[in-house]
């Protein structure tokens, strides 16, 4: 194919060494930004928050140490070791402090910290106790959230521990105008306010905020300049010496020049090439990641606001579509320079090192156009050349998508990265209209972190704000609100006298309900926690309307606010609510005191955590009786329960259980329930809003969270045991879609996938042989565009024989760059926990007919 | 009308173009020693002990029955370009209910192929003919003798319903060799096939499908001997040898469908 064989471009060497280096070691915890914001904390004690935002980042940016790394094009590293990563002690400390011993031997995402790094952070966090976001928000959630974060129904962890990030900001305007024209615009407005404006104090300090802000990126860059310019001038000197003449000193030090000239001009004006347009991204990109810990701060549509950049250097012969992709492949490689650490059940959460930078090519533009273009094609090449996790690329098609760039992106599919994932036009737009975007912002949607559609640079979507497991409710209904003997939820009756599944989904619906009531009180509470302590006058300043309103994000400064906490565990639950509708109410076949009993023993299957839930539930009651539990008790009443537990025998009920048919096989009522089972989800908390004004919009999809959180979650009945994984998005429970990807397929387009406007996540795993030769891409193709034709939202792919994985299991270290999908992400496969490995290793993989 | 089938599979990408599902009829007359689907053999019900569990292998199905479960994956026919394949055992083996689910698929816009021996007197091949579009026809073997010690019947008929099929209108007739070493993985027993095949009236391709051992394990479930037990399967460049042979003849060749 002609069309597709303009975009084969061979990988320049320098990339090659430049991946090399970025994984020769085990990233870094590093202290130098915590140190430099502690002091200028100091400093500024008793101004306005804003304000001390603004000079803290601004301390950082001026002082932190800077390195260009060799052979690099593109400057700008937010740590000196390579994937090295700050720390932010504004928003939690404690948790890595009490880590710093097992950060570096911990299964998921470990990370080296030196000696010297543990003592200048141990100096530095006592300044920190009862001034982070973490614990102004524990401080702000009622008892009764709290209490169901303890016992797992909901987490939101992740904006609890860190900055919220999630966001896509207006890449396009630093291009044009610069932090300069960014800094015109705050000043402009500052001099319309009047001192006696009711807001004029909100308003001018954060206004003062914004400017101090593009003043500091700016003076970041420039210091790159100088030492691009120190280097350069090293090298040519060194040339000299060399008895005058060295090519590849002398070529180097070029580089350098035109690295320092590119630094000289962006990000403080607009770029006037394609390399400084990428430099100029680049800033924008890491800087965001310096000012606020959050993840997924998403490129969004780089192949739309770099076009006009490429097109006129290709056009004027300023540059190849050679060169052009080694600065793109040089920004692939730096996407994977950034890193953050999270705490440890966090990080089996969110595994595998991963920032989920999102980028998204292809789709539509404001008007309805198909907008695909070079830069769409190239940003697939710059993937299938640097084979690592960053960006995650994403694709958007619809029904004027070209073929052949849905073939290119198969082409990326079948290398087995996990890469691209596949978004719906046809269902995105509409949802997001719904959610109150105008059909113009609706048609410019990108995609934030995993699969979170939102309007890029007009957003604050808060689109990761919580796991909420819907299994636990399930068990709420068995257990009357109990939980290891406590009460944590609302009484729904005994289960047992419930005499028609309609009471007793009614009672399912009523545990979701008050359960997402407290989901949302702990977000609220969070948010205000981050508006009050930690604004962000940077990334402010490239959203709209923050300039405008003179607020912040964390404000509310943005056009549009949501909140999306997603929800996980649907699969479970339909199949889970099917078996009690057949088994019990329908057929008679087993009671549900039999199914309860089952469920309390793990149906017979020892297990410790289930032996422990049922002697927690005993101690409680004899707490509560006022009699002490001492050692030997403790172990009598385990010894005593688990014996008990060996004595049931219930295979016969799991036996029965899996006779009943499951979703993900394409039957029409048991995917009727699953439909509904998700709106028990989505409907609710569509109700809510947040102290930003915006709405709650659902997400269905877990990141890695149906792991850890699978492993705190009771049996179902659905047959799933004690501690097993909970089903991954909307996908189908690993194993039982045993009809083949249309079957599932069909199955999860049955889904309402408008209603869940923060994202869905259909996961799909290919034996590759699957994806062999032309056709098997051009049916690789069909496959997900018939799958969109019935309203499926976003689809992923795993293509990696099961063979393979497993051997990576065994021999990690000949698989050190094996990239895989995660849920939303991809990662590196041996870098991920063993029970995540094997969670992917399980999900049902899809082998063509023979 | 019911028919007798043992699966339908879903998501077949090697049958015919595109994205199709395969309805397996049960019964033929046929007794391949390398049949890799030994359960499609028998025409009545049998029950096959796979991994300690009794499966039954047949049911009996009306065409509204299979239609429900065909059009459950039209989306993905129009987007792939393909359609249903008819296979088995030999489909012609009960043609009156394939004929009825064929003029179904038909009258629903799906197309049509169909996996067969073609080894059925033709009168039977002329009714069913009209709705299908594409027939995908095993020739195994040029020399009769041969062809009856492995297959249990002689390729006289075969060949002779080869000629009649390409020389209808409207269907595309294609080739197709299942190469099994001793049996026919020889340059010379395949450059015979190719050579017979280039001269079918408007037949274009060829592929070769090499033999593979996937059933094995259903002889057991049945309580049947293995007889290629001793049969190693072929590498990939025998099988790139036999392809090369083949591209001689003219035809555009393929290993595997």
């Amino acid at each position: 194919m002609a069309g597709l064989d303009q975009f084969r471009i061979k990988k320049s060497e320098r990339i090659q060494h430049l991946v090399y280096h970025l994984y020769a070691k085990l990233p870094e915890i590093e202290a130098d930004r915590a140190v430099l914001l502690t002091e200028s904390y100091r400093q500024t004690e008793g101004e306005p928050i804003i304000s001390r935002r603004a000079k803290a980042f601004s301390h950082i940016l001026l002082n932190i140490p800077i390195i260009i790394r060799e052979e690099e094009l593109i400057a700008g590293s937010a740590s000196i070791a390579p994937r090295g990563c700050q720390t932010f002690p504004e928003f939690s400390y404690s948790w890595l402090e009490s880590e710093f011993d097992t950060v570096e031997t911990r299964s998921a995402d470990p990370f080296y910290i030196s000696e010297q790094t543990k003592r200048l952070l141990r100096d530095i966090h006592p300044y920190w106790k009862g001034r982070t976001t973490s614990e102004l928000a524990t401080s702000l959630m009622t008892k009764e959230t709290i209490k169901s974060m303890e016992h797992n129904v909901f987490t939101t962890g992740n904006y609890f521990y860190n900055g919220v990030g999630h966001i896509t900001v207006a890449y396009d305007k630093v291009l044009a105008i610069g932090f300069s024209g960014i800094y015109q615009e705050a000043f402009e407005e500052d001099k319309k306010l009047k001192v006696s404006d009711p807001d004029y104090v909100t308003r001018h300090f954060f206004l003062e905020a914004v400017m101090i802000s593009c003043k500091a990126a700016v003076a970041y860059a420039n210091r790159y300049a100088v030492l691009a310019k120190q280097q350069a001038d090293a090298l040519e000197a060194e040339a000299v010496k060399n008895l005058g003449y060295s090519s590849a000193l002398s070529k180097r030090a070029a580089e350098l020049n035109q690295i320092a000239a590119n630094c000289n001009r962006v990000p403080e004006f607009g770029a006037t090439s394609f390399y400084e347009a990428c430099q100029s991204f680049w800033f924008v990109q890491m800087l965001l990641q310096v000012e606020s810990s959050g993840h997924s701060i998403s490129p969004g549509r780089f192949d739309q606001y770099m076009y006009p950049y490429y097109k006129k250097d290709l056009e004027a012969g300023k540059i190849t579509r050679e060169s052009a992709q080694e600065l793109l492949d040089c920004i692939w490689v730096k996407l994977n320079d950034l890193n953050k650490v999270r705490d440890a059940v966090s990080a089996e959460g969110f595994a595998g090192y991963s920032l989920f930078q999102n980028l998204i090519v292809g789709g539509q533009n404001a008007d309805g156009e198909d907008v695909t273009n070079d830069l769409s094609y190239m940003c697939i090449e710059a993937a299938m050349h640097i084979q690592l996790p960053q960006p995650s690329l994403s694709v958007r098609v619809w029904n004027k998508t070209p073929q052949d760039l849905m073939l290119k992106a198969a082409e990326l599919t079948r290398t087995g990265v996990g890469l691209p994932a596949y978004y719906n036009d046809e269902v995105i737009i509409p949802a997001l209209i719904n959610r109150g975007l105008t059909l113009e912002h609706a048609r410019d949607y990108s995609i934030i972190g995993c699969v979170e559609p939102q309007k890029p640079g007009m957003t604050d979507g808060w689109h990761d704000a919580a796991f909420f497991n819907m299994c636990r409710p399930l068990e709420l209904v068995f257990n009357n609100g109990y939980s290891k003997g406590e009460q944590i939820s609302i009484q729904t009756g005994d289960v047992t006298k419930m005499n028609s599944f309609d009471e007793f989904y009614d009672a399912y619906k009523a545990q979701m309900n008050y359960q997402i009531g407290l989901l949302v009180n702990s977000d609220n509470s969070i948010d205000v926690a981050h508006a009050t302590r930690c604004p962000l006058p940077f990334e402010s300043c490239m959203v709209d309307d923050c300039i405008k309103r003179g607020i912040s994000l964390q404000e509310g400064g943005a056009v549009y606010n949501f909140t999306g906490p997603q929800g996980f565990g649907i699969a479970n639950m339909a199949d889970a609510l099917y078996v009690i509708k057949t088994l019990v109410y329908e057929q008679k076949k087993i009671t549900m005191k039999e199914l309860k009993d089952a469920l309390e023993v793990n149906f017979g299957i020892p297990d410790e955590r289930t032996i422990f839930e049922l002697a927690s539930t005993v101690f409680t009651g004899l707490k509560a009786a006022g009699k002490e539990v001492d050692a030997a008790t403790a172990a009598q009443v385990i010894a005593t329960i688990a014996k008990e537990y060996m004595s049931h025998d219930y295979k016969y009920l799991l036996d029965m259980i899996e006779e009943v048919p499951k979703f993900g096989n394409d039957i029409e009522e048991v995917d009727e329930i699953a439909r509904d089972a998700a709106y028990t989800y989505t409907k609710p908390l569509e109700k809510f809003f947040n102290p930003r004004g915006g709405q709650y919009q659902a997400g269905l999809y877990p990141v890695s969270a149906n792991v850890p959180l699978g492993a705190q979650t009771g049996a179902t009945p659905d047959g799933r045991l004690a501690g097993a994984p909970i089903a991954d998005g909307v996908s189908p429970v690993a194993g039982r879609d045993v009809h083949g990807p249309t079957a599932a397929a069909n199955s999860v387009a049955k889904l309402d996938h408008f209603i869940a406007s923060n994202g869905t996540l259909f996961n799909q795993k290919f034996h590759p042989s699957a994806l062999k030769g032309q056709k098997g891409l051009e049916n690789f193709v069909a496959l997900i565009r018939a799958y969109f034709d019935q309203k499926g939202m976003h689809m992923q792919f795993n293509v990696v024989s099961r063979d393979t994985l497993l051997d990576a299991q065994k021999h990690p270290e000949n698989y050190k760059g094996l990239v895989v999908r995660v849920a939303g992400y991809s990662a590196l496969f041996t870098t991920l926990s063993k029970s995540l490995q094997d969670d992917i290793i399980h999900r049902t993989e899809h082998i063509s007919g023979v | 009308m019911t028919g007798r089938i043992f699966d339908i599979q879903r998501f077949s990408v090697h049958d015919g173009p595109g994205i199709r599902t395969i309805v397996f009829l049960k019964g033929c007359p046929f007794r391949c020693k390398w049949c890799c689907n030994p359960e499609s053999q028998e025409f009545e019900i049998q029950t096959m002990l796979m991994n300690g569990k009794r499966k039954k292998a047949g049911q009996d199905v009306t065409v509204e029955e299979v239609m429900k479960t065909i059009r459950r994956d039209q989306p993905y026919y129009h987007r792939s370009g393909g359609g249903v394949t008819l296979s088995g055992g030999e489909f012609l083996a009960q043609s009156e209910f394939a004929r009825e689910l064929l003029m179904t698929c038909k009258e629903e816009g799906f197309h049509t192929a169909v996996e067969s021996t073609g080894g059925l007197p033709f009168e039977v091949i002329e009714r069913v003919l009209p709705y299908i579009d594409m027939y995908l026809m095993d020739i195994k073997h040029m020399d009769p003798e041969k062809h009856k010690r492995y297959t249990g019947r002689s390729n006289e008929l075969i060949l002779e319903n080869a000629r009649k099929i390409a020389a209808a209108s409207g269907t595309q007739l294609i080739i197709r060799v299942p190469v099994v070493p001793e049996f026919n993985a020889t340059r010379e027993e395949i450059k015979e096939i190719a050579a017979f095949a280039a001269t079918l009236q408007g037949v274009k391709e060829l592929h070769l499908l090499p033999y593979h051992r996937y059933g094995e394990g259903k002889y057991e479930a049945l309580g049947r001997p293995y007889e290629m037990a001793h049969i190693r399967t072929m590498t990939d460049e025998e099988a790139e040898v036999l392809l090369a042979e083949a591209k001689k003849s003219g035809l555009t060749c393929q290993l595997g469908g």
